[in-house]
């Protein structure tokens, strides 16, 4: 494909549009929800009212107000309608040719929307992922081709470093200076991974962005294999996406038919294909090197670093593993510069992140923000508060790697620094909103329960510890526990965290040990009294050594 | 190849740089306890007991999986590492059923030695009691998972070394078993070759010859770097 | 200066460890010049006595009534010794513990037995689920692993106690031994 033709297909998009575009939200959760149903009702309607001429139907990505899906929107008329069931759909059409509708109808400009800031998900519940005519008129694989024909790999490398973007996929790692080192490394052959494993209890930022706008990933790992050396890119998705895999089959094949994947890209010398490996569900395989294993056939179990997948990865090859988000970052950097994005947040933390806000909020769903909002400012503005009667306590960030930050420290920013200063992680995007129903005790054993069941089992301190620290809580929980008890769990943190393998192990123990640091009142509190000179009744104390 | 100096608790050792801190260490004579490693063998870095403090990062680095560099401080031994040590042996002893006292491996056992060079005089986790079985389908040899300590030296020996890949590992965490074959008993395996070389690189009681009884499974391990010393000959 | 008053007590446990102390044969007599024996299964006294100095606890926490003994051994006594793998580990007598209290008993009392196939339900203490060691129930002042711990690092034990010393038992008995 030439530039000129690209051009020629976005134009003959846009030619092609019709006055209204009633857009359908068929993202998981609301095709969960009959959005199907829904958008046939809707095409139905059309028909009916012989409004073809005029209004058109696209099934779009995900809108991010996901708690009051199924959503329709009609951006033209500033209309948002949400529970839209296929029984009252057709009266949104009506209404469009001056008859009522009684669906719920929503505000496309509270803060929960207006606060946002969007980047990544600039075409998520705007453009039809099914179709890259859709994207190909939103200015997509213009980026791909300005680097393929204008820029030396060096200057996008270059790029990616000014522009400051760190890692989406939890640690926040600088991707500029990840690339110039793949780049950099001597290797016959390189690959690009894409990180779409997402196993974090909740979050669901990676797959909405695979569901809602798969070519910005591809097109991303495109520029990234530019500037690597490498013309084989994988995308590693859970086999509990399968929408997203659908989609991502759906724009490969789509990309590959219009010469936008594959050999030679836009007359160039350029090659780049594309692959999706399908990942079985272990959290564990999010971890690079594990999931590096995987994708060459082995168990997918980690294994020390270094070397790191950037001097050595997939079968031994210099390999660049980025996470989605990451990659649905590389398109605007390219398009609007690095200077650019390089304004967008915090000294340290550039760009947006895109949260999975649930918990007790009045606001649910998927929210894009740029780095530096507080904590308030995401769970009171954007979240909307607590519901009725609730007193909100804390928000859990990092998942089952993270923390807990307390109410008195909302005003925190939310950046990759001030959120570990405060015994948290930005990790990958999970958000949960606490009140004071919760008890913090059973919060940190509820990712201790995951991280135990998720260990893959190779080193001892996660395999064991990671059971014996849930044992802890458990018997804590259940106010059989003593001070021992408390001594032993925080013991074993500071050992598991110390000595483990990977990523998992090491901070299997931070929703104990921040817990800890914020609400030991509420550990306290469940211990039992210990007699003098006599350890409780059951099991688990640190009993005394001849030492 | 060059050279590296560096000091291993304090006493200044050159090595080549190719060369872990493990291979560093037992070159000057100083011991760092292994329980996965063993020469010979592909490094795996799991059971984490030969976790050193390096100077210049907070992080703790597996001596065997480590290579040295120049200028490194490196302690085997200090405080904090060996009340480690001490915890993971305690936690390998809480999560299978070891009885030393009817053990074929009983005093040949480098799991029982470790706990023996640690002090460890008893086990302050409770014991989980798994629900561990012995698979005794094979003609000469047994597999005792109550012995197990997932090392992978097995699974290793068998895929490095004898070539026939026989073992490998099932299941995540702590329900983690080796198996043969694909889960299959190990005397109905097509692929073993009865060479017994996992048998003989198990740390613990595990595997074992029949006809052994309390404490007369005593592995011979130099076969191995005698072996790949020959190969490497050949070559 | 006055004796040390010393406890032995016997638990789930095959009195192995009481036969390995024994053997210390003639050093007994040294050590009884230093030893006031209150309680043992080796002499009379029927009720665990206060104010014991040092207990000596051979076998594993099995029964309910193990659970009861050891507490009151536990308050009446100043340091609290676990002899033995038994004590230590839960050792042999945890070997049942992966199976049901029921298919224990009925492999012991009724496939296993010759005649009056039945499972005592009177004069037997109810087992508990598991065997378990002593440290697991109640504080445990010095670890004395060994199956059994030789007479030599008895009578090191016992020595090192009477002359006020907590021994140092690193190289000199391990599990199993
Ligand atoms: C246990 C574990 C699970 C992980 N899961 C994911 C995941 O689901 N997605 C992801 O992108 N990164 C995950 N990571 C981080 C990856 O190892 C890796 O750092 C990341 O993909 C790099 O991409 P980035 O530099 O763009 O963040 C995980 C790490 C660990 C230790
Ligand atoms: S830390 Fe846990 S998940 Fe990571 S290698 Fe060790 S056992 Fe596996
Ligand atoms: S394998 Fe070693 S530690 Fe385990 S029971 Fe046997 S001798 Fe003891
Ligand atoms: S006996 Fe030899 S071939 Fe058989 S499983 Fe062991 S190492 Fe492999
Ligand atoms: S069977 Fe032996 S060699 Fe194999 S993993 Fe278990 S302990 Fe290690
Ligand atoms: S010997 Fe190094 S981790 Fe096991």
């Amino acid at each position: 494909m030439l530039l000129e033709e690209l051009n020629a297909l976005a134009e003959k998009e846009k030619a092609g549009r019709k006055q209204i575009c009633v857009r359908c939200c068929m993202s998981a959760g609301c095709v969960s929800s009959q959005a199907v149903e829904i958008k046939k009702a809707l095409e139905k309607a059309v028909v009916d009212k012989q409004l073809t001429d005029k209004v058109e139907i696209r099934r779009v990505g995900c809108m991010g107000y996901c708690g009051q899906g199924p959503m329709v929107s009609i951006e033209s008329e500033g209309l948002l309608y949400e529970h839209v069931t296929p029984e009252n759909a057709p009266s949104i059409v009506e209404a469009l040719a001056g008859g009522k509708t009684d669906v719920e109808k929503g505000d496309p400009n509270m803060p929960f929307f207006a606060r946002q800031m969007l980047v990544v998900r600039a075409h998520g519940g705007r453009i039809d992922p099914e179709r890259i005519e859709d994207y190909i008129e939103v200015g997509g694989y213009t980026a791909l081709h300005r680097v393929v024909h204008d820029q030396t790999p060096a200057q996008v490398v270059e790029a990616m470093t000014k522009s400051g973007l760190r890692g989406r996929g939890g640690a926040g790692f600088p991707s500029g200076l990840k690339w110039a080192t793949v780049a950099k490394s001597k290797g016959d052959r390189k690959y690009v991974i894409c990180n779409g494993d997402e196993g974090d209890p909740g979050a669901f930022m990676d797959r909405s962005v695979l569901e809602s706008d798969p070519h910005t990933v591809i097109e991303g790992m495109a520029i990234a294999g530019y500037a690597v050396g490498a013309s084989q890119g994988y995308i590693y998705v859970r086999a509990e996406y399968p929408l997203a895999i659908s989609r991502l089959q759906i724009a490969i094949r789509q990309a590959k038919q219009n010469g936008l994947l594959g050999e030679g890209l836009f007359e160039s010398t350029f090659n780049f294909n594309v692959e999706i490996r399908i990942g079985a569900g272990a959290f564990v395989c999010g971890e690079e090197t594990a999931l590096m294993a995987s994708i060459e056939g082995r168990r997918g179990q980690p294994r020390p670093r270094p070397p790191f997948p950037a001097e050595s990865g997939l079968w031994g090859y210099p390999t660049l593993i980025n996470n989605v988000e990451t990659f649905a970052n590389v398109v605007p950097i390219i398009q609007k510069g690095p200077e650019w994005y390089a304004t967008l947040g915090t000294e340290k933390s550039k760009g947006t992140k895109v949260f999975a806000l649930t918990g007790k909020v009045r606001n649910n769903g998927l929210i894009e923000v740029p780095m530096g909002i507080t904590i308030r400012q995401i769970v009171e503005e954007l979240g909307g508060g607590a519901p009725e009667g609730a007193t909100i306590k804390a928000v859990q960030t990092g998942g089952p790697s993270g923390g807990c930050i307390p109410a008195e420290l909302f005003d925190t920013p939310v950046d990759y620094d001030s959120l570990m200063k405060v015994g948290s992680i930005m990790g990958s995007g999970g958000m949960v909103v606490m009140d004071n129903s919760t008890n913090m005790v059973d919060v940190a054993r509820f990712y201790m329960q995951f991280c135990m069941e998720e260990s893959c089992g190779k080193c001892i301190p996660c395999r064991a510890g990671t059971v014996q620290m849930y044992n802890l809580l458990n018997k804590i929980l259940s106010k059989q526990g003593t001070i021992k008890d408390l001594e032993a769990l925080e013991e074993l943190c500071d050992m598991v965290k110390n000595t483990s393998l990977c990523g998992l192990g090491q901070t299997a123990p931070n929703p104990v040990i921040s817990t800890l640091r914020y609400f030991r009142n509420e550990y306290l509190a469940l211990l039992q009294p210990e007699p003098p000179g006599e350890k409780a009744k059951t099991n688990g104390h640190l009993a005394g050594s001849t030492h | 190849m060059a050279v590296k100096t560096f000091t291993i608790d304090g006493q200044a050792v050159t090595a080549e740089e190719t060369d872990t801190i493990l291979q560093a260490a037992t070159d000057a004579g100083i011991k760092i306890p292994t329980l996965c490693h063993l020469d010979g063998l592909g490094d795996v870095g799991a059971c984490r007991l030969c976790i050193t403090e390096v100077s210049g990062t907070n992080k703790l680095l597996p001596a065997c999986v480590t290579k040295v560099s120049e200028g490194m401080e490196i302690k085997t031994n200090s405080e904090r590492i060996q009340k480690y040590r001490r915890m993971i042996l305690e936690l390998l002893f809480a999560e299978r059923n070891h009885v030393c006292s009817v053990c074929v491996a009983n005093r040949h056992c480098e799991l029982q030695t470790l706990a023996e060079e640690h002090g460890m005089m008893s086990v302050r986790f409770p014991y989980q009691y798994p629900n561990t079985t012995v698979d005794a389908s094979h003609d000469w040899f047994i597999l005792d998972h109550n012995r197990c300590v997932l090392c992978t030296r097995c699974v290793r020996v068998c895929d490095e070394v004898e070539g026939a890949h026989v073992w490998d590992v099932m299941g995540r965490g702590t329900n983690s078993r080796v198996i043969t074959d694909l889960n299959q008993p190990w005397g109905d395996s097509e692929t073993c070759t009865s060479c017994s070389k996992c048998v003989q690189v198990c740390p613990t009681g595990a595997l074992s010859s029949k006809g052994k009884s309390v404490a007369e499974m005593v592995k011979k391990r130099d076969f191995l770097p005698y072996l790949m010393a020959t190969r490497e000959e050949k070559i | 200066m006055s004796k040390v008053r010393l406890a032995t007590v016997w638990m789930d446990g095959c009195s192995g460890c009481h036969m390995s102390l024994l053997d210390m044969d003639e050093r007994l007599i040294d050590l009884m010049q230093h030893v006031d024996l209150v309680y043992s299964p080796l002499v009379d006294t029927k009720e665990y006595p206060e104010n014991v100095d040092v207990v000596l606890i051979e076998g594993a926490v099995s029964s309910e009534e193990d659970v009861e003994k050891i507490h009151k051994i536990r308050h009446r006594s100043k340091l609290v010794v676990s002899l033995g793998d038994c004590a230590v580990t839960s050792n042999v007598p945890g070997m049942r513990n992966r199976f049901k209290i029921e298919d224990v008993e009925h492999r012991a009392y009724i496939e296993n037995a010759q005649n009056n196939q039945h499972v005592p339900r009177s004069v037997i203490p109810k087992m508990l689920p598991h065997s378990r060691p002593v440290h697991e129930f109640v504080k445990v002042d010095l670890f004395v692993p060994g199956c059994p711990p030789e007479a030599d690092t008895i009578f090191f034990t016992l020595s090192e106690l009477v002359a006020g010393r907590m021994p140092d038992l690193t190289g000199k008995t391990y599990f199993g031994a």
